[in-house]
Order: C-alpha cells, then structure tokens, then sequence
C-alpha cells in the first residue's frame, strides 16, 4: 500500500508540475498570437522570448507524464490506452501541428503570421482536450462490458461537467500565463507588454475563479462520490478560494517598491501556483484510491515490486543529475538581465 | 483492412516518419561537434559557419523530430495497450532513463542555441557534447525496448503471468548492445552522408574554385571522412546483428535469406524473390556457403530453415528484399569515400567530375533508405510477434475499432509537415546564404548566431 501511494504521489507531481508548464507555455503562444499586430507593445516578442527556448522542455514532461503511468501503473494504462485512443489521438495531432509551426513561425519570419496563428489556434485547444482526461477517469463515461472498455463519447460530450473542465483548463490557461508574462515583461523591463498583461490578467482571474466553482456545481450534480470526499476538504478548498484575494492585491494594488506602478506580478504568480497545488492536492485526494472509477485503484493497477523500487531509483539519480542542468536553464532564461533585456526582434 | 492492419500500417507510418528525423537528430550534432572542435584548433571561420548552419537545420528538424517522437511514444499506448503494460511491469527502465536525455537534450540544445553568445566558449562546447550525448543516449535506451521485443529476458512467463521480474536483467537483455550499437552507429552514417549530399550539391552549382565551392568542399571532405568510418563500424556491427539473429530469431534470418531447408554450408542469397508456393528463391544470385559462414564464422555451421516453422509463424517473406537493400547501400557506403580518396589522392585529380558529385548527392537518401530497410526489416520480421515467442501483436492490440479515420489524419499531418519542413529549410537558407554568414563571421561584432535565430 505504501509503494502504491508513493507511486500515485509522484504521478501527481508530475501532473501538477506539467499543468503549470503547459498552461504557460500554451497560453504563451496563444497571447504572442493575439498582440502580433501590436508591435509597439512588444507583448509578442515577451512571450516568444519566454516560448523559444521552453517549448521543448515543456513537452518532454508531458512524455515523461506517459511514461510514468506505464511504469507505475501497467494495467491501468492498459485500460487508460484503450479509452483515450480518440481524444489522445486528437491531442498528439493538434500537439503535432502547434510545435512543428511554432519552432516554422520563427525561422521562415516572412511568414510569421499564418504560422503563429495556426500554432496558436491549436495550443489553445489542446489544454481542454487534456483535462478531459479527468472527467474520464471518473468513469461515468466508460463502459465496462464483458472484458472491453469503451469511451461513451456521446455521453461525455453531453455532459455539463465535462464543458466545466475545458471552460476552466482554457480560462486557466490564459490567465496563468498572462500572470507569469506580467512578470517576465516587468523583469524585462518592458512597461507597456507589462501593462497588457496584467490587464488581461485582471479580466481572466474572476472568469477562471467562476469556472473552477461552474466544476464544482456539475460535480455535484453528475459525481457525487467525489464531491462528497472533496467536500470533507472544504476548510483545504476555502484557503485555496482566500489565495485568490492575494493574487487580487498582487494584480491591483500599488507597488510599494516602484513608485507610480500597479501590481507585483511575482507575488501574484506565487500565489496562484500555491492556490492550484491545494486546490489539486485536494481533488487528487478526493480521486484515491481509483485511477479509474470504479474498477481501476491504486493498488490493483501497481506495477510490480522490483520494477517499482528500480524505477524510483532511477527518479532519484535522473533528478540529481538533471536539476543542476534545470538551475543553469533558469539562470540563463529566467534570471538573466543581458537576455530578458534584449533589443531586437527575438 | 482489418482493425489490426491499420493500427499496424498506422504505427509503421508514424515510425517510418519519426526515424528520419530521429536518426539525423541522432547524427548531425556528432558533424557539428566535429565542425566546432576543428575550428578551435585550425581557427578556419568556415568551421563555425558550417556548425552555426547545421545546428540551424538542426533546430528545424527538432521541430518535427520532436512532436513526431511525442506521437511515437503516446501512441504505444494507445495502439498497443496489451504490449505496454508489460513493457510497464518488466521493462519500464529504458523509457524512464530516456526521459532524463531527452531533457538533457532539450535543456542544452536552448543553451546551446539561445545563449550561445552570452556564454563561455568552453560551455558552448560542452553544450553540443551534452545534446550529442542526449541525443545518442534516446537513440540507444530507446532501441533497447526494441531489442527486448526480440530477446525478452529478465522474467519467467507461466500461465500468461509474468514472475520473478528482474528489471534490470531486462534492461540488459541479450541483443542490447549488439542493436543499439548498429542504430547508434547507423544513425552517424546517414548523419554524415545527408551532409555530404547538400555539399556535393552545393558543389555543382557554383563555380570551381569560388570561395562557397570551397567553403562545401571542406564540408564534403569532413562528411565524407566520418561517414565512411561509421560505414565500415556498420557493417562490421551488422554481420554481429547478423548472428544475433542466427541465434536469437533463426526464422527471421530464414526469411531474410529466404532459406527453406535447414543445412550446413547454406547459400547466401543476393536479390531475387522467395515464393512460397515453391519454398524457392528465385531470380537471386547464390553465393555457395556463404550464409553459414556468415551466420556462424565456419562453413559447417547448420542455419535453420523456414521449413522448420509452421508456415502461420513465418515473418512476411519480402523481408529479403529489404535486408538485401540495407546490405547493398551499407556496402556501397563505405566505397564511395574511398573511391573518392583514391580518385583525388593517387589519380591526383584535383577537380570532382559532375557524375561524381551527383554520385555523392545521392549518398544521403540512400542512407535514409537503408536506415528504413533496417527497421522495416526488424519490425517486420518480428511478425507475428510484438514479443518474440511471448505475446503476439495481435493480442496487444487495442480492442477499439475504426481506425481507418484516425490512420488518414496522421497520414496528413505527416504530409503537411513533411512539406512544410522543406519550405521551411529552403527558404530559410536560400535567404541566409552561405557567404552572408561568412561574411558575418569575419566582422566580429555582430553576433553570428542569435543573429537570426
Ligand atoms: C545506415 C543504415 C544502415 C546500414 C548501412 C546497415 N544497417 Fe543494418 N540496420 C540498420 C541500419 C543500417 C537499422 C535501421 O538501424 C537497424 C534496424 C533495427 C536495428 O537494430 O538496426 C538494422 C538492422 C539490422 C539487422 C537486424 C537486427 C534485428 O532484426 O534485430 C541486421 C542483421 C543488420 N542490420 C545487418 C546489417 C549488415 C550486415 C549491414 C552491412 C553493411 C548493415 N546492416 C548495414
Ligand atoms: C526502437 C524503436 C522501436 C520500437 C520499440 C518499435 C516497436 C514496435 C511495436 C511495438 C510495433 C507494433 C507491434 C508489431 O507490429 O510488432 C512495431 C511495428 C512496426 N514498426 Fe517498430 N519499433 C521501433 C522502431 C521502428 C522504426 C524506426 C521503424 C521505421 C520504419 C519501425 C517500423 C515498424 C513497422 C513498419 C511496424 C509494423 C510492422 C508490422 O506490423 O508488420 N519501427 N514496432
Ligand atoms: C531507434 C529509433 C529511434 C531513434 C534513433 C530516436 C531518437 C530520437 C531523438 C534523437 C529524439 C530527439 C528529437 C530529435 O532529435 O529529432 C527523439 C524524440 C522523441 N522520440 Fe524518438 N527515436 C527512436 C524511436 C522512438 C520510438 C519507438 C519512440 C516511442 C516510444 C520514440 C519516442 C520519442 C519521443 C517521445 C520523443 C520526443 C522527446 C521530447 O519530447 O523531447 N522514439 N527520438
């Protein structure tokens, strides 16, 4: 039991961890769509800037996500594979198109446009069609018959829950990222980007905070089991709603370090990343001990003892090599003046 | 087509289409390297010029290489969710060490090219070595798995359960190093050869002697000299792989010989097509004993027969035609440098003839072609099989039907990105020439890569 709950512990750790990259790196490249016209603000080259060199990054936690199902959980990857044949399918195609365009928009620059629309178009699809997979897991679309599984794609499309959850995976999405390129546009000192940014920023926070409670109302009504078991959280889930008044103050209230500026962006990105760990701590909580409702748990999904102790080994050295490399990589991108402040077109 | 068909034809596709870009992204970091470490130490600028130029068209096959891989790895999952789950309980290692190289790949190829003015020039070095080395090690750890499909180790297999699982024997499994040597060695090849190919061609349309006929020639001489040892490791490795499958997979090596009758001195077969109305080859030339020689290093080794196999357990017979194709283009890979040689060193000719530089323009698809026969042949091969002896393909399977859908979508965007990757890299070197970038890297002060990149 205590293997399986290390292994679910760390599924949810990359989850979490590529949720936060994705909506990022999604949103980014949607946002540098959208301002491509404005070129004086400058807000598109802030968010290729902070695209060009993560997009890969950001994709290979989303293999490494994959991965992590399999090896921790074979048989409900097996199941899991079968059911999500249509919308993985969906996902990869998109996914496909979106890098392939994005890394095209920024060689081939006399056809920026098309390029950047159509990668921008199908990011900002694909963070819907990924949280699908979790009104799937809840398995009140899967049919379990004499030995197959099936998606019930009728029943999922026409359930309210499931719009709830692409509503707030695309609002979520546009306003994570609006947050995080406030702060990379204040660190680069680009004032107007910055301003954009933390206006859009303002319109998204209150349209997601609705979405996320639009979920909770849907779930009430279509998975009551799990509603029930996130509600015995609700002190968790009321802390996690009390973040949102310090995103709010990070959005609206002077700067007491910077005379004549609104906002501090950093502290707003903070908060909100805290406010999503709790809030995904708690559904995820909620979720155990089924992978996939009502047949697939934790414990009969798990993989075998000696992979799973060779796996985990592996966790830890991979870590320890990689996270120096992760350090350099932020020091570079994230945190270096002669980069962030760049002249030109990059 | 059947439901199993399609997912086969639909997972081949998209393998078929990652290899390409896998197997140059495996290659040309290695010619990059090359390029960077001759400059530090002849200080001849066209050195940098020529990595700056890879590594651009490096960038641009990541942005396919990548999302295709994506696709590649999600997809087994979803086409064969039976064969994933015991990859997942026995054999989870490879994919799991592959992540952490991909993101060393990832992470360094950023440095490498987004920082590359803001840092040392030892850490611009150590940037590529570590891509090459990201890039080598998914190559390896990533063809493990494939060889685990053929030499399955590290369990015992009673009453379809899987006991005694030891991941690493897995890991370890007979044909590792002997298969993930000829792809890693392969994929240098057919690294060195696509660059050969674009310097000969290069070579064609200027003038003789011109400062960019010069600048492609150094480039043809550098791909040409590495291609031609890797050509050689190849083959040498191949004859290995050859053995291997003498040992490991007698049908399979039987198919590609189309060999029906297990004998000592067997024949080897060069062309011709196995009929098995007839269980004869026809149309081939035989060398007499040469397959035993080569299956075991002495005439007397016994090579089995398909006649040995119930004819439902026989891998598809074309599969000679593509082990021929592979052998053939291998073989000829290693002459052509050392005609080439021959030619400009104890002929004294100075000059390359038209028929031999479009000679060497094909060099670079004929490795790309050679690189499919090889996979083809091993998936193929395989059949009926997923893991050899234990799980057949059609039991892993999904149990989802109407594919046929999903199989055209994947075609087109595989074609849409197949055509937009070469406009891209058209377009983007026909507008950054070569003597621009010569040009800015003899005025120093502006910055030659992040320049347009
Ligand atoms: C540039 C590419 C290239 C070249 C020149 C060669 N090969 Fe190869 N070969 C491959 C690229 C490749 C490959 C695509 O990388 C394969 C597919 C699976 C594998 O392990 O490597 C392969 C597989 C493969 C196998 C099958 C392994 C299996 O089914 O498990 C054998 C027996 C050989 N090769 C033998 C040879 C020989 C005798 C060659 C003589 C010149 C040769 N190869 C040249
Ligand atoms: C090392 C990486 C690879 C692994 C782990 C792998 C694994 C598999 C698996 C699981 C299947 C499906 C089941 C089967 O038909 O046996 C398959 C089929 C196939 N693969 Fe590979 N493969 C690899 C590389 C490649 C490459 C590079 C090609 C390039 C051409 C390729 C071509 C095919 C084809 C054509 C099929 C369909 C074969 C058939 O069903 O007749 N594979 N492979
Ligand atoms: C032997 C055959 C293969 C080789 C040599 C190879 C090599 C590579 C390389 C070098 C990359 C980095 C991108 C690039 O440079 O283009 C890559 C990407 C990728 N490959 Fe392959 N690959 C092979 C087969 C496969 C197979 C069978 C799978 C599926 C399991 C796969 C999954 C991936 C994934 C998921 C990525 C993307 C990684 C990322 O997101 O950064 N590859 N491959």
């Amino acid at each position: 039991m205590a293997d399986a709950l290390i292994a679910i512990t760390v599924l949810w750790g990359f989850v979490f961890i590529y949720a936060v990259m994705a909506t990022m790196d999604f949103g980014a490249g949607f946002w540098s769509m959208v301002y491509i016209n404005r070129e004086k603000t400058k807000a598109t080259n802030i968010a290729n800037r902070y695209l060009s060199p993560t997009w890969e990054v950001t994709n290979t936690f989303i293999v490494a996500l994959v991965v992590a199902v399999y090896s921790l959980f074979p048989s409900a990857a097996n199941i899991l594979g079968t059911i999500l044949l249509i919308p993985g399918s969906l996902i990869l195609l998109l996914l496909a198109l979106r890098s392939a365009f994005l890394v095209f928009s920024n060689i081939a620059t006399e056809y920026k446009k098309p390029l950047t629309y159509i990668s921008g178009i199908a990011g900002i699809i694909i963070p819907g069609l990924l949280i699908s997979v979790l009104p799937i897991t809840h398995g009140h679309y899967v049919d379990f018959a004499d030995g197959t599984v099936n998606l019930n794609l009728n029943k999922l499309f026409s359930s309210p829950n499931e719009y709830a959850f692409i509503g707030f995976a695309i609002t979520s999405t546009l306003f994570l990222s609006s947050l995080l390129l406030a702060d990379y546009s204040k660190a680069s000192n680009e004032m107007e980007a910055y301003r954009v940014y933390l206006r859009d920023g303002k319109i998204l926070g209150p349209i997601s905070l609705i979405m996320a409670l639009l979920i909770m109302i849907t779930l009430k009504n279509e998975v009551g089991w799990l509603y029930t078991k996130m509600m015995e959280d609700l002190p968790l889930l009321l802390i996690s709603v009390g973040f949102f008044l310090i995103i709010g103050f990070g959005l609206y209230a002077p700067n007491p370090f910077q005379k004549g500026e609104r906002g501090m962006p950093r502290l707003a990105v903070i908060a909100v990343t805290i406010q999503y760990l709790i809030a995904s701590y708690v559904y995820g909580k909620a979720h155990l001990p089924y992978i996939i409702y009502p047949n697939v748990t934790i414990e009969s999904a798990f993989t075998d003892p000696n992979s799973f102790r060779a796996v985990f080994i592996t966790y830890i050295v991979g870590f320890a090599i990689l996270f120096p490399g992760f350090i350099y990589f932020w020091s570079l991108f994230m945190n270096d003046k002669r980069y962030l402040r760049q002249k030109g077109n990059q | 087509m059947s439901d199993l068909l399609i997912a086969r034809s639909l997972f081949g596709t998209t393998m078929a289409f990652h290899i390409i870009f896998a197997t140059i992204g495996v290659g040309l970091p290695l010619m990059i390297l090359a390029a960077e470490l001759i400059y530090q130490k002849t200080k001849d600028q066209d050195y940098v010029v020529m990595a700056k130029r890879w590594t651009k068209a490096f960038a641009v096959l990541l942005g396919v290489g990548i999302p295709t891989g994506t696709i590649a790895g999600v997809q087994l999952s979803l086409l064969w969710p039976g064969f994933m789950e015991v990859i997942g309980r026995v054999m989870p290692l490879p994919f799991q060490i592959e992540i952490y190289a991909f993101f060393i790949e990832a992470l360094f190829m950023s440095i490498y090219v987004y920082a590359a003015e803001r840092i040392a020039p030892w850490m611009r070095i150590a940037s590529l070595v570590l891509v090459a080395i990201g890039a080598l090690s998914s190559a390896v750890l990533i063809t493990n798995v494939h060889a685990f499909q053929g030499t399955p180790a590290g369990f015992r297999y009673e009453d379809g359960k899987f006991l005694d699982i030891d991941p690493w024997a897995a890991f370890f499994n007979p044909s590792f190093f002997v298969t993930a040597g000829h792809v890693a060695l392969s994929a240098y090849v057919v690294g060195a050869f696509v660059v050969a190919s674009v310097a000969s061609f290069k070579m064609m349309k200027n003038k003789i002697g011109s400062r960019v006929y010069l600048f492609h020639q150094k480039a043809l001489v550098l791909s040409l000299v590495v291609g031609g040892i890797f050509a050689f490791l190849t083959a040498l490795n191949g004859h290995e792989s050859a053995q291997y499958l003498h040992k490991y997979q007698p049908e399979k090596l039987a198919a590609a010989e189309g060999l029906f009758e297990t004998q000592s001195h067997a024949p080897l077969a060069i062309g011709g097509f196995t009929d098995p109305e007839t269980k004869e080859i026809k149309g081939a030339i035989e060398i007499p004993w040469a397959l035993s020689f080569l299956a075991g290093n002495s005439f007397d080794t016994v090579v089995v027969g398909l006649n040995d196999y119930p004819e439902e357990l026989w891998p598809p017979l074309f599969i000679h035609t593509l082990f021929n194709g592979m052998v053939f283009i291998g073989s000829a890979l290693i002459m052509v440098p050392l005609l080439v040689f021959a030619w400009r060193k104890f002929l004294k000719k100075a000059h390359y003839p038209k028929l031999m530089l479009w000679g060497l323009v094909t060099t670079g698809p004929l490795a790309i072609i050679a690189i499919e026969c090889g996979w083809i042949f091993a998936c193929t091969g395989r059949q009926p099989w997923v893991i050899y002896h234990i799980l057949s393909t059609a039991e892993s399977a999904t149990t989802a039907t109407n594919l046929g859908t999903l199989f055209i979508s994947f075609i087109i965007v595989y074609m849409i990105l197949g055509l937009s990757v070469v406009l891209v890299l058209l377009y983007f070197f026909r507008k950054n020439t070569e003597l621009d970038d010569i040009e800015r890297a003899e005025k120093k002060s502006i910055p030659l890569f992040s320049s347009n990149s």
